[in-house]
């Protein structure tokens, strides 16, 4: 790995089998200008006794090493077509009701799998299981959120289908998640109408870093005060492009909708499987003469 | 307390660097948070003062944090305005049609070894 700006993916590549062959260099050259010479000290030059301190300028992102397993991943799921969704929210906004509704939904009309993300317990996962979908519990202990790594674990041990749909949910806490990449095409920020529709502005960095605003539990607008304008207001006060949607996983308001999207995520995922895929094809013809 | 982790990966550099650049210590480290980024200065600073201690590179190293301020592009002002935080309106216009342009990043600028 590049110790400089942290790219580049040996640890991770090597830990799973696979059989592609896209060349694991990437788009640019290594001199970062780094030399260290003993006459660069504060001194400037080396005097016997004298401290040698000496700056080194690294410039290094402190996200870098997840996000170089992130790209990993991206690319792992990009080859095999499967479209992941990072499905981020506070605690009880009602993530694995809408998880279960959605793989009840789409059962038998292609392959879903499921990443659990919760400090401690495998109830979760098991609900997940109950509807009949793969899934697996990380459990994170004392860590508030998912990274790269957790997930490429996942990965390893679900091996979810070719062009299938990855609903990876994450830790509830609408905080942490959001400075993490895991390799997802899109967060999605759930957030239930019991709670304050000033949440996009309390919480902006993660109404900021998702795509999509999933609003559930609207079947309970009626006995409540959230105001619905208000709050798409205030998250695009924060994210002027989040797309928002408006459901109830428990009486089924909206699910066609989201049900709507989830399937073109995936058909786009699968079209770009197939662009790398005739890329290869194409390559291998080449090389035949 | 995500910090932790961030903290956590900055000391994991801190050892790459003397691996790569054989350097025994770090004196200071120079870091650069965005005000726009997801972490909170004062928690790094506790946090890197409790993990600092269990590397020997990192134990003596005393953190300064750099605050870069946040900077975005109004569309509707076709300009760069500075922004303090997210969900704030352009302070030209009062408008929110914008796209952060700087600010959001956190990273490691310089050390100071020995």
């Amino acid at each position: 790995m590049c110790t400089v700006c942290g790219c580049g993916n040996a640890q991770v590549e090597h830990t799973h089998d696979h059989d592609h062959d896209h060349p694991h260099d990437h788009g640019h050259d290594h001199h970062h200008g780094e030399d260290v010479h003993f006459g660069k000290g504060i001194a400037g030059i080396h005097v016997p006794g004298l401290s040698q301190s000496r700056i080194i300028q690294i410039e290094q992102d402190i996200l870098g090493h997840n996000k170089s397993l992130a790209d990993v991943n991206r690319a792992w799921l990009a080859e095999r077509g499967i479209f992941a969704l990072n499905l981020v929210s506070s605690p009880g906004s009602g993530k694995t009701t809408l998880l279960c509704k959605t793989v009840e939904a789409l059962a038998g009309r292609y392959p879903l799998a499921v990443i659990e993300g919760d400090q401690q317990t495998s109830n979760d996962a098991d609900r997940i299981r109950a509807t009949g979908a793969p899934a697996i519990q990380i459990n994170t202990g004392k860590g508030c959120h998912l990274d790269a790594h957790m997930v490429a674990t996942a990965f390893e041990r679900l091996k979810p289908a070719e062009d299938s749909v990855l609903f990876i949910e994450n830790v509830g806490n609408l905080v942490c998640p959001a400075a993490f990449d895991l390799g997802e095409a899109y967060k999605v920020a759930i957030l239930s109408v019991t709670e304050g529709e000033d949440k996009p502005l309390k919480y902006p960095d993660m109404f900021a870093a998702a795509s999509m605003m999933v609003l559930n539990k609207v079947d309970l607008l009626p006995y409540l005060d959230f105001d619905v304008a208000r709050c798409i207001e205030f998250a695009r006060r924060v994210n002027p492009d989040i797309v928002v949607l408006q459901v109830s996983a428990r009486s089924g308001q909206g699910m066609d909708e989201w049900l709507a999207w989830v399937n073109e995520g995936r058909r786009r995922a699968i079209a770009e499987r197939i662009k790398l895929l005739e890329a290869k094809l194409a390559t291998a013809k080449a090389n035949l003469g | 307390m995500h910090e932790m982790s961030l903290t956590e990966g900055v000391v994991r550099i801190l050892e790459e660097q003397a691996a790569t650049h054989g350097f025994a210590k770090v004196k200071t480290v120079w870091l650069e948070i965005g005000e726009l980024s997801q972490v909170d200065p004062e928690s790094m600073l506790f946090c890197f003062d409790a993990i600092a201690r269990g590397s020997n590179v990192a134990a003596e190293a005393k953190l300064e944090i750099v605050t870069i301020p946040g900077q975005a592009y109004c569309l509707d002002c076709a300009d760069t305005v500075p922004l303090s935080k997210r969900g704030d309106g352009c302070p030209k216009c009062g408008g929110w049609a914008l796209q952060v342009t700087g600010g959001g990043d956190m990273r490691i600028k310089e050390l100071e070894v020995e």
